[in-house]
């Protein structure tokens, strides 16, 4: 039910997540942030299982911090993206797996933006856009149809809006509010749409 | 599918979960040595996993033993890999294709998730479209195939079959090994 989506722009790649706890049929907030900071250049979104997610991700976050406390260099978001991997993997075939999708964009001073899809199965792919859950049987079709490499911010909030627009329109489920982050060169910053 | 002193293997790029398209283009196949590649059909997850395996173990034999690692070596390997996990396997199938590092001789075989390796003179097919492969295969494959006729059979037998089956396809990619050289080319398929 929760909404994920990712978009990589020229210098920049663009999140999108709903707000809303949901358990059962009950909406319990609707203002959840469901992503974390792995470093300044580097953040994930994620959803599956509530528990586990932000265990998992809080787990992520801290031992990424840790490594750039002890060597004093930021984890690049490739580097990032295959430590994830690698955690989701071997819990994956332990007694305790974590039943987490996430979505890890991330800005690397060399490299540019890349944006990188993982599933609770710990399968990854680095992708130009990419979307879990529900949503994804929207707005991979959109992103297909709309989608050009070396959007600028601009082009890509429209193309973010009219995904919202079809989840709205279309999605049994209402997803009332989004929180929209951007990780360029500066950092990770909210943004309005 | 084996040639005249070559070999090709060949697969599709497709990602999916479920029926969901989420990749165009992840690539199945992964050079082991000069002359031997591995190519692994299943669940994407383990397909990562044991690619650094493999190449973990493929390297660690060159300088362990300093000499590379033979394709039949490197079907063992990846038997014996499978098979530690009898009871709770990687959901992956393996084929293993290339040229004996000295004799040149050709060598493809595929297991099955845990390991039982299939030897064969003529072609091997895992995954999702093996039916429509077997066919496509027992069809065009004929004995002593050049390079070039053999990358026409294995490509044309492919992509015949891959769109066939609503699970695979979305472009595909040809290794043609020969004693030479390795000759790589990206296809296009149906996308739809």
């Amino acid at each position: 039910m929760e909404c994920l989506l990712g978009l990589v722009g020229k210098d920049f790649v663009i999140t999108v997540t709903d707000t809303s706890a949901i358990r059962s049929i009950t909406v319990l907030k609707h203002n959840e942030d469901k992503t974390r900071v792995l470093s300044p250049h580097t953040l994930i979104s994620f959803s599956g299982e509530a528990g586990d997610t932000i265990n998992f991700s809080e787990y992520l976050q801290k031992n990424i911090q840790l490594y750039g406390i002890r060597n004093n260099i930021e984890l690049t978001p490739a580097a990032a993206a295959h430590f994830v991997r690698r955690e989701l993997a071997e819990a994956l075939r332990s007694r305790n797996a974590y039943q987490a999708n996430l979505l890890l964009s991330g800005y690397d001073k060399k490299k540019g933006p890349s944006l990188y899809w993982i599933d609770h199965l710990a399968a990854l792919v680095q992708r130009p856009f990419a979307a879990h859950g529900y949503c994804g049987y929207y707005c991979t079709s959109m992103f297909d149809r709309y989608y050009r490499p070396n959007m600028d911010l601009e082009e890509a909030k429209d193309l973010i809006r009219k995904c919202l627009q079809e989840l709205h329109h279309r999605f049994i489920i209402n997803l009332p509010r989004f929180s929209v982050k951007v990780v360029d060169k500066d950092g990770i910053r909210e943004i309005e749409l | 599918m084996v040639g005249k002193n070559c070999v090709a293997i060949a697969s599709d790029t497709r990602l999916g979960a479920q029926a969901m398209t989420v990749d165009m283009n992840f690539p199945k196949i992964f050079p082991m040595t000069d002359h031997t590649m591995i190519g692994l059909a299943g669940l994407a997850t383990d397909v990562l996993t044991l690619r650094d395996q493999f190449k973990y173990k493929v390297k660690m034999y060159h300088l362990k033993e300093d000499r590379v690692m033979a394709p039949r070596t490197l079907a063992h390997v990846v038997s014996s890999t499978l098979y530690e996990k009898r009871f709770g396997p990687y959901f992956v199938e393996p084929i293993v294709a290339g040229l004996d590092p000295r004799t040149h001789e050709p060598f493809i075989c595929c297991t099955d998730t845990i390991g039982c390796i299939d030897f064969a003179k003529d072609f091997v097919v895992v995954g999702n479209a093996t039916e429509n492969l077997y066919g496509m295969c027992e069809g065009l494959w004929e004995p002593n195939l050049e390079p070039e006729d053999l990358f026409e059979t294995i490509s044309q037998a492919l992509l015949n079959a891959v769109d066939r089956n609503a699970l695979a396809g979305w472009g595909a990619v040809v290794h043609v090994i020969t004693p030479e050289r390795v000759i790589t080319r990206n296809l296009k398929a149906r996308c739809d």
